[in-house]
């Protein structure tokens, strides 16, 4: 328990997704512009993250590391790149459809962001630095989670940080995305604070 | 100009992904805290890119238009699977120190970008110099970004400390002499530079000059206090790279401002700097539904 403690803690705060690990920065920057679109965008992140976190986990437990094929001496775990893009690409079409069939509602408010996710390379991230840290799938899953998390504290606090600046008197050269990347820098110089905690 | 040649200038300065699309900003921003790992991240980037354009090109008329993207996607990452495995094997100082960036070079949008835009309508030839020329493009762009941060940083270059250069010294905390002059002739260059920009206007290429140099002016200081020069280690942090990032941005914005008016406007961002990620994403359509989102 204390572990997936740490590991949540550690991922959604201390080591942020896209402050510190500069994963997601594309929509990070991208759909930031307010905070309703930018908590919509974390939402769906969130939920793809988890679940594609969940499903290669499994695949790669089950599958590329399976115990009883690495006895008789085939290891597949070099195709974890490979295996886990085409997962995640066909799972993100496939939430996207099972959304719009059974939870209009739902696909309503997440369904526009979910084609952007799948090329977020949080996503493909979460999976591979999963198998890097020789996490259980449990774990794995809590990881996941916590990334998305903390992804969504980070574009949510940006959209509101961004709508304050929007009114602000800022030098031409400086307008639209070089002060979002001067608000990020500032926003990781805080969030480093946070390292003494783990 | 040859057409080779010309996809080599398109690449390298017309287009450059780093500095004039501004694509690929995940891996700009997480491996350049050094230039070694830039050009070692670049490096790697480029075959991948050259090779990922070949094999595409070569079979653009055999894949099926609907599922030209997970096709690409395949060639793609078993390229990266291969180059990953060769970096392990040959440079695991290297590998190492760039970790998940070398897999994540998959879902960069320079390699899905150049096979969308590129490859896919042209011969095998074109495609690999349009390869060369963007890999060396984006090569040379983390490579600037990650001396800049390294000199900042860690008052290093290339892994060379600055402060310990040979020669004669002077005053109580040893000044180097050879800084000294490598700083003047630089400062002067530069102003030649810069004049020659005011009378005839800034190009792409005389600007990198202009960086370049000011870089070299920027080194020979920094050699000159030897010693007494504080490297400021957030440069090479997290936030250091948003930092340069920034000033990186804001300054092509006075350059396209500038190439505007002269009436050669340079090519528009196309990466999430632009605030749109359909480059980056298998759906051209997400940039609109975002808007959409955002204006409802």
């Amino acid at each position: 328990m204390k572990e997936l403690l740490l590991i949540a803690v550690g991922s959604a705060i201390v080591n942020n997704v896209v402050l510190s690990q500069f994963l997601g920065i594309c929509p990070f920057l991208g759909v930031s512009k307010k905070t309703d679109t930018a908590a919509g965008m974390g939402g769906a992140v969130i939920f793809v993250i988890t679940i594609a976190s969940l499903i290669t986990s499994i695949i790669y437990k089950g599958i590329l590391a399976n115990p009883f094929l690495a006895e008789k001496g085939i290891d597949l775990t070099y195709l974890k790149t490979i295996v886990f893009i085409l997962v995640i690409a066909a799972l993100v079409q496939f939430v996207e459809m099972f959304l719009k069939k059974s939870i209009p509602a739902l696909y309503q408010s997440l369904g526009v962001y979910l084609p952007l996710i799948t090329t977020n390379c949080a996503v493909l991230g979460v999976a591979l630095n999963a198998v890097t840290y020789e996490y259980s799938i449990l774990e794995t899953v809590v990881y996941g989670f916590a990334t998305a998390v903390g992804f969504f504290i980070a574009i949510v606090l940006m959209a509101g940080l961004r709508e304050k600046i929007e009114y602000n008197d800022i030098p031409k050269p400086f307008q639209g995305t070089a002060s979002v990347l001067i608000t990020a820098a500032l926003m990781s110089i805080a969030f480093m604070g946070f390292s003494g905690m783990i | 100009m040859n057409k080779y040649v010309e996809r080599l200038y398109n690449g390298i300065i017309k287009e450059n992904p780093t500095f004039v699309l501004m694509l690929g900003m995940c891996p700009t921003l997480a491996v350049t805290s050094s230039a070694i790992n830039g050009l070692g991240m670049g490096l790697s980037t480029t075959v991948v890119l050259i090779l990922s354009n070949m094999i595409i090109s070569a079979f653009r008329k055999v894949i099926p238009n609907g599922v030209r993207m997970p096709a690409y996607i395949v060639i793609v990452a078993s390229l990266v699977t291969i180059v990953q495995f060769m970096m392990a094997a040959y440079l695991p100082s290297l590998s190492a120190a760039l970790g998940v960036y070398i897999p994540l070079i998959v879902v960069n949008c320079i390699i899905l970008g150049r096979a969308e835009s590129y490859a896919s309508k042209n011969d095998v030839v074109s495609s690999a110099f349009d390869g060369i020329g963007m890999g060396l493009g984006f090569t040379l762009g983390l490579t600037m970004i990650g001396l800049i941060r390294e000199i900042l940083g860690a008052g290093t270059a290339f892994n060379v400390a600055l402060s310990e250069l040979p020669g004669p010294t002077f005053g109580a905390s040893g000044l180097s002499v050879i800084g000294l002059v490598i700083a003047v002739v630089a400062i002067v260059l530069l102003v030649l530079v810069a004049l020659q920009i005011k009378k005839k206007g800034g190009n792409p290429l005389t600007t990198l000059g202009a960086v370049a140099l000011g870089i070299v002016a920027v080194v020979g200081f920094i050699a000159f206090l030897g010693k007494a020069f504080t490297s400021m280690t957030i440069f090479i942090m997290a936030p250091g790279a948003f930092l340069v990032l920034a000033f990186l941005v804001a300054m092509m914005n006075i350059i396209r401002d500038q190439m505007e008016h002269k009436g050669t406007p340079l090519a528009k961002p196309s990466g999430c700097i632009s605030g749109d990620c359909a480059s980056c994403s298998m759906h051209g359509n997400c940039a609109d539904e975002a808007a959409k989102s955002e204006n409802q």
